[in-house]
């Protein structure tokens, strides 16, 4: 898939935040494939250097995704893509901008204004957004040529909640990049998203918190391999007869 | 003549192990006093190896076991164990932990109201980690000064070392490969209203918090964890969330005052555990991140083992033969 013109193989993007280490962290990446990593700036990390931890992440020489999680408003969201711009050298941002305490749902009106503010001014913008279509329109227009759709509330690993909203945005964004970003918690719900035809996933706490986030890591990469190849061997569809599997002709006739 | 750079938790430990073994030793700590710059100084002081295991490798509890006896010989130890506890809506926390440690009894309500009584009515289940145990940290630097001086460890203040030294135990200032800061905040509450025994941690998929009795009802409450090298104070998101977590584990924190809060950095290498490094003719103790108190006893016998050998292969000699 062509990510704002960059060539990317992998469909999973991983988080880094919440790893026991980055030792593990750096085990994970590997394991899972995965092309991108994301990467959130804080504050905190503006007036030190943020220093050892990115220098971690660039020593995996993935591309890296800085976020703008934790910005609650156009004007920190802004400010935030400006500062990882220059600590990351990347024209690419996660946009996120948080809208309710509770369910982390992102403000889709700040979401909108931030994305058109920004690519405007030249950054290549991965909104984190609902799966409204309305929402996904203007962010289209606001200049983003890929959508990130969450699949349930970031870091509840309840996996797809609206899966019917999901196959909507699909059919109606034929041509768009469909990221589902957050709430994916077991390689099952990746296999989903991707049997959806979502073009990518991206997580990190399924893989940061599971008891052995390496293994979490292989296992998220082979759901995504087999979701996607499942989508394009075109799946049957259920019905409601049982048909039996076994031929019917031939059957030896006794007596 | 054993010469140390840095009298923090790591310099002091290692000058004991090492005058222990009847070598004479000079530290060299660049601050005015003992502890005045050390990140030992914002730390919980809990000796928690089963705990930590949660989210840290096996050796915190291989390397972190002997800690409490070690430090018992030093200052004051509080062997009271660890309660760990969640709210009712965040029970999967308890779950996840209690799948990833070990050693602990579950306790229910009942118990949990024997165990701390101001808690009372609040949580209907929980962890006991009975072979915890926790200190104080400033305290345990004087007390460990104390017992340096005791030894006849020559402790010289105000002055930093020279460029050449046996033992480099300078934290984040040390320029060694791989290291980094990670970042911590935390805040120290007195709350009259409110006796707490023993060190608690609620468990919260957003903010866990710790709090650890440091005596007279004065709580040690922390702490972030954040990749970051910035040393300015504590902002006002992590101290509202660690205040928030302390109100939720007994609102009668809403009344408490806040006596101080700090941020400190903490030295980690990439597996989180601490490392002897050999640099430029210096031997390195770094890397003890939030490990300091539980895993400086293990690491500073390593030193002594590393610097002594023979005094080492006597005692390892003595030991068999006995």
């Amino acid at each position: 898939m062509q990510l704002y013109g960059t060539e990317i193989s992998s469909r999973l993007l991983l988080g880094t935040a919440q790893y026991p280490s980055p030792a593990i962290l750096t085990q994970a990446i590997e394991a899972s494939g995965c092309e991108i990593v994301t990467v959130s700036l804080r504050r905190e990390t503006a007036d030190g250097s943020g220093a050892g931890f990115w220098d971690v992440l660039r020593a995996t020489g993935k591309h890296i995704l800085p976020n703008t999680a934790g910005c609650h408003s156009v004007a920190e969201a802004v400010t935030t893509a400006h500062m990882a711009r220059e600590i990351f050298g990347t024209r690419w941002i996660k946009l996120e901008i948080i809208g309710h305490a509770d369910n982390l749902a992102p403000d889709v009106f700040a979401l909108v204004e931030a994305a058109r503010v920004l690519s405007e001014d030249g950054f290549q913008v991965f909104p984190y957004t609902t799966d409204d279509l309305v929402v996904g329109e203007k962010l289209l227009t606001a200049g983003c040529e890929v959508l990130m759709p969450w699949g349930a509330p970031i870091g509840s690993g309840q996996g797809l909640r609206t899966p019917d909203a999901l196959r909507a945005m699909r059919a109606h964004f034929p041509e768009t990049l469909l990221i589902v970003d957050a709430g994916i918690g077991r390689p099952s719900d990746a296999v989903q998203a991707m049997e959806l035809g979502m073009d990518a996933v991206l997580l990190n706490t399924a893989v940061a918190k599971a008891g052995d986030p390496v293994g979490m890591a292989r296992a998220m990469s082979l759901a995504l391999d087999a979701g996607r190849a499942g989508r394009r061997a075109d799946p049957m569809e259920p019905r409601d007869m049982a048909v039996p599997s076994t031929p019917v002709l031939g059957l030896a006739e006794l007596g | 003549m054993i010469t140390i750079a840095g009298g923090g938790l790591a310099g002091l430990a290692s000058a004991v192990e090492i005058a222990r073994r009847g070598a004479a030793v000079r530290l060299f700590e660049a601050g005015p006093e003992i502890g005045a710059s050390s990140v030992a100084r914002f730390a919980g002081g809990m000796l928690a190896p089963w705990c930590e295991r949660e989210s840290a490798e096996e050796a915190v509890i291989s390397l972190g076991a002997m800690a409490a006896d070690w430090w018992g010989g030093i200052t004051p130890v509080s062997r009271r164990g660890t309660l760990v506890v969640a709210p009712e809506r965040d029970r999967a926390e308890l779950t996840r932990f209690a799948r990833r440690t070990s050693a602990f009894r579950r306790v229910n309500g009942s118990e949990i109201d024997v165990l701390e009584p101001a808690l009372a009515g609040r949580f209907s289940q929980g962890l006991m980690f009975d072979q915890e145990a926790h200190l104080n940290p400033r305290q345990a630097l004087q007390d460990l000064e104390k017992a340096a001086h005791g030894l006849g460890v020559d402790i010289v203040l105000g002055t930093k070392a020279p460029a050449k030294v046996d033992l480099d135990c300078t934290g984040i200032a040390a320029d060694l490969p791989e290291l980094r800061p990670v970042r911590g905040e935390m805040a120290i509450l007195s709350c009259p209203d409110v006796l707490i025994t023993r060190t608690i941690r609620l468990l919260h998929p957003r903010m866990p918090l710790y709090l650890v009795p440091r005596g007279d009802r004065v709580y040690m409450i922390g702490a972030t964890m954040i990749e970051s090298s910035s040393t300015r104070p504590p902002t006002v998101r992590s101290l509202s969330d660690m205040l928030n977590a302390a109100f939720t584990l007994h609102p009668a924190f809403a009344e408490a005052a806040v006596l101080e809060t700090g941020a400190g950095l903490r030295p980690a290498f990439p597996d989180n555990l601490p490392r002897l490094v050999e640099r430029n003719g210096s031997l390195h103790l770094n890397g003890l991140y939030r490990h300091g108190f539980l895993l400086a006893p293990a690491m500073a016998t390593k030193v002594a083992n590393t610097l002594i050998p023979e005094t080492y292969d006597a005692d390892h000699r003595q030991s068999k033969s006995a």
